[in-house]
């Protein structure tokens, strides 16, 4: 039996699931909560214990990453529009990067995955059962990380990196009469719709801290049991003695 | 979020669907021609609309980027535009809106390119159920007939040239072409498609698209604007004294 499947009954066309042999892992998290940095920690764990990586993101498609960051500039399109668009280029690397990487045996790490648009969905109207529907071609990963954060840390850690952008703060949802107060209620919204999916997505929540390395400990102590059995056997280097 | 068959607007929207070549484009210009003389507000909207999400369509299908799945959600974005700004919009006004190919055209497609066709139907909707659909049903032979008379190339992606059904790209878009006038005969009854017959002459098709579209309007007030500001026709006058 394929070790994979979809979220829903409708797959992709021309994809044989027995053919994916790798690992698929997802780090999902608000902004400024630590995704990448995790993410290049991992990589580099999985690549000294002799596991091949392939790290991708969401926007990075070679078919419409660039659109979206054209589209997201001009703030032009509607959520609709942002949703399938969006949808686009998950597929797009999905189909072209994601897979092809699993059939060849790679652990895929992916920076979110569709958790994080379909929260975006919901909070701005979106209908449940359509937004699953639009989605269930999409692989059930192996593991999804959840690096959750309450609200007030949040805050700190993005004032101190990135300051407030206009898609985070949920600007187009006219929540609060300024950036921060649209902020801090878009984010609570978002965390509120995390926490939901959590149970249905059987997310693994870890509780982030400004501590990394502790973060990272426990990443790693989730993300050990699954690779059980694909270790490379060890390979002992004998030190050779230079003379003097 | 309002669903399928879930809007209620004052406007009323007519679309025409089919294959290349049965001809649907001059009958639904000549249809706006027509409403707009009876002194209606009419708007037109037609496929790959959306300036934004035609270019990522036209760049991914001139590198031939797109898989199946790519090709029906990068439609489906523009199509989700194209609902946000061109039909939703102008219906809410009152006015008509006369849509040059629909969802049925993804329907009939993605589902010929292998596509799961009850994901394709979900995924669309949030489109606003037309008035009135019409399907110009044309014979293949016939569509080919006018098609090859006219352009020179067919197209890649309308050829389904990456089926890899056969490297011949006429014998090619014959059985992909084909393929849709199946799904379009299947969505027939499942939407309600209203037939016209695509062999006629221009003239009766015309006759027969007017008669339903004057049943379908019984009650609908005429809104007596000559037309929207045309503000490209007002900046040209200007611009010429």
């Amino acid at each position: 039996m394929a070790r994979f499947e979809y979220y829903g009954k409708k797959g992709l066309p021309k994809v044989d699931l027995e053919e994916l042999k790798g690992k698929l892992i997802v780090i999902e998290g608000t902004d400024g909560v630590g995704r990448s940095t995790h993410i290049g920690l991992l990589k580099q764990w999985f690549e000294n214990n002799g596991h091949a990586v392939l790290d991708t993101g969401m926007t990075r498609s070679a078919l419409a990453g660039e659109g979206l960051k054209a589209a997201k500039e001009g703030h032009t399109l509607g959520w609709l529009t942002m949703t399938l668009f969006y949808a686009t280029d998950f597929a797009d690397r999905l189909e072209n990067e994601m897979i092809p990487a699993l059939r060849a045996g790679f652990i895929v790490l992916t920076d979110r995955y569709i958790f994080s648009q379909m929260a975006r969905a919901l909070l701005r109207g979106a209908d449940r059962e359509w937004i699953k529907q639009v989605f269930e071609f999409t692989l059930k990963p192996d593991m999804v990380i959840y690096l959750r954060v309450g609200v007030d840390d949040l805050i700190t850690r993005v004032i101190q990196h990135t300051g407030f952008n206009y898609w985070e703060s949920g600007m187009d949802l006219h929540l609060g009469e300024d950036m921060y107060e649209s902020f801090v209620e878009y984010q609570t919204r978002m965390l509120r719709e995390f926490d939901t999916m959590a149970g249905e997505y059987n997310f693994q929540v870890i509780e982030t801290s400004p501590n990394i390395e502790e973060v990272f400990e426990q990443i790693k102590s989730r993300v050990e049991p699954l690779m059980a059995g694909r270790k490379p056997k060890s390979t002992v280097i004998v030190p050779v003695s230079t003379p003097g | 979020m309002k669903m399928y068959g879930k809007h209620r607007f004052h406007g009323k929207l007519f679309v025409v669907e089919g294959i290349d070549g049965s001809g649907k484009s001059t009958q639904v210009a000549l249809l706006q021609k027509w409403l707009e003389s009876e002194g209606y507000v009419t708007f037109f909207s037609e496929w790959n609309s959306s300036p934004l999400v035609r270019e990522v369509t036209r760049r991914g299908k001139k590198k031939r980027m797109l898989t199946p799945m790519t090709f029906s959600l990068i439609h489906a974005t523009d199509f989700a535009d194209r609902t946000e700004h061109h039909i939703i919009p102008p219906l809410k006004s009152g006015a008509l809106v006369l849509a040059d190919r629909y969802i049925y055209t993804a329907f009939a497609r993605d589902s010929a390119r292998g596509v799961n066709p009850q994901w394709v139907r979900s995924l669309y909707q949030f489109a606003v159920k037309p008035t009135i659909g019409f399907y110009f049903r044309i014979s293949l032979d016939e569509a080919m007939k006018r098609i090859l008379g006219g352009r020179d190339a067919i197209k890649y992606y309308e050829a389904g040239m990456d089926l890899k059904i056969t490297d011949d790209i006429e014998e090619s878009f014959r059985v992909f072409q084909g393929r849709i006038i199946e799904e379009y005969e299947k969505m027939v009854s499942e939407f309600g498609l209203v037939v016209i017959d695509a062999s006629q002459s221009i003239e009766e098709q015309q006759e027969q698209m007017r008669q339903i579209v004057t049943d379908a309007l019984a009650g609908t007030k005429k809104t007596r604007i000559r037309k929207w500001l045309d503000l490209s026709t007002m900046v040209k006058k200007a611009s010429r004294k």
